[in-house]
């Protein structure tokens, strides 16, 4: 076999390893293991990718993937009803609704994938599709690039705000305090004077 | 022929995705359902760019932005999970109920 022909072969075996692993992930009765076939599905796309000569976007695929996948697995462990999937149990509602919506959308979209009229123009196999993707992320787009970056940052600022002790909006369980008049005044139950405002520093008029 | 039978794998992993955020009912089952939907949207637009967008340098920049959403998708979920954890103790849809008309 030629190198095309064996790229093709493994292209079908890696596609269709994706879709198997990824339906194992509704399957499986351990969530911890859910997790794994969804990094095989995640893994088995970026090596697609890579055949398809988009290589820097498939490793850095399954690179993120790993790690988010492990993360993912510590969550199961520690919040989840039934991490290791020692007792069976149905964890699904709506199944009928969700089966069909599921249908549909594969139906709706492999339909429009087949019928639709691509144009044949495949990437060019003496091109570097790498430095080419390096010269248009810190060129052309560099804005876009620069976008995604600070929504990351925003992202990652929003989640430790969510995800702190005291969350977005305070306890729940003390209730809510109400604004002090005063915009000078300490807010909330457990607000310190800060060192604008309080203490014996020389600040005051 | 090869980039139909793509999308077609790429609109499989979206119909699984779109099953799975419906039927699970922890968080973090649902958002599996989310990133397998990306999955899919990402090898569609990858294959694309391959088979049939001459291999355009934006083509590729396009799914950069994907994962960029699928990172947005997983830290706030997280983030969310714990926030919902730790004011209510629910992991699960049907334990935030409450708020239902």
């Amino acid at each position: 076999m030629s190198r095309p022909e064996l790229a093709g072969v493994a292209m079908w075996i890696l596609g269709g390893s994706s879709v198997v692993a990824a339906w194992r992930v509704f399957r499986t009765d351990s969530m911890v293991r859910a997790a794994y076939w969804l990094l095989a599905s995640f893994v088995a796309v970026g090596m697609v990718m890579v055949l398809l000569q988009a290589r820097f976007l498939g490793l850095v695929l399954v690179l993120m993937m790993a790690g988010e996948m492990t993360i993912m697995a510590a969550f199961m462990v520690m919040f989840m009803m039934n991490p290791a999937g020692l007792n069976p149990m149905s964890m699904v509602h709506q199944h009928t609704t969700a089966k069909v919506a599921g249908v549909v959308a594969f139906a709706g979209l492999a339909f429009v994938g087949v019928a639709a009229d691509f144009p044949d123009r495949p990437v060019d196999a003496a091109s570097e599709p790498t430095a080419e993707l390096g010269e248009e992320l810190l060129g052309d787009s560099m804005l876009i690039f620069e976008t995604a970056g600070v929504t990351l940052l925003a992202t990652m600022i929003g989640a430790i705000a969510i995800a702190g002790k005291r969350g977005r909006f305070g306890n729940a369980q003390e209730g809510s305090a109400p604004p002090p008049v005063d915009p000078d005044a300490p807010a909330g139950p457990d607000a310190r004077p800060s060192p604008m405002h309080g203490g014996h520093g020389g600040m005051h008029h | 022929m090869e980039l139909q039978l793509l999308l077609v794998v790429s609109a499989a992993l979206f119909g699984i995705g779109v099953y799975g955020a419906l039927s699970q009912q922890t968080f973090v089952m649902i958002m599996m359902g989310i990133e397998l939907m990306l999955n899919g949207a990402m090898l569609a637009a990858v294959a694309l760019w391959a088979m049939s967008g001459a291999g355009a340098p934006k083509g590729q920049l396009l799914t950069v932005i994907v994962m960029t959403v699928m990172a947005v998708e997983a830290a706030l979920g997280f983030a969310l999970v714990i926030g919902i954890f730790r004011t209510r103790q629910a992991d699960m849809t049907e334990m935030l109920e409450q708020l239902k008309g």
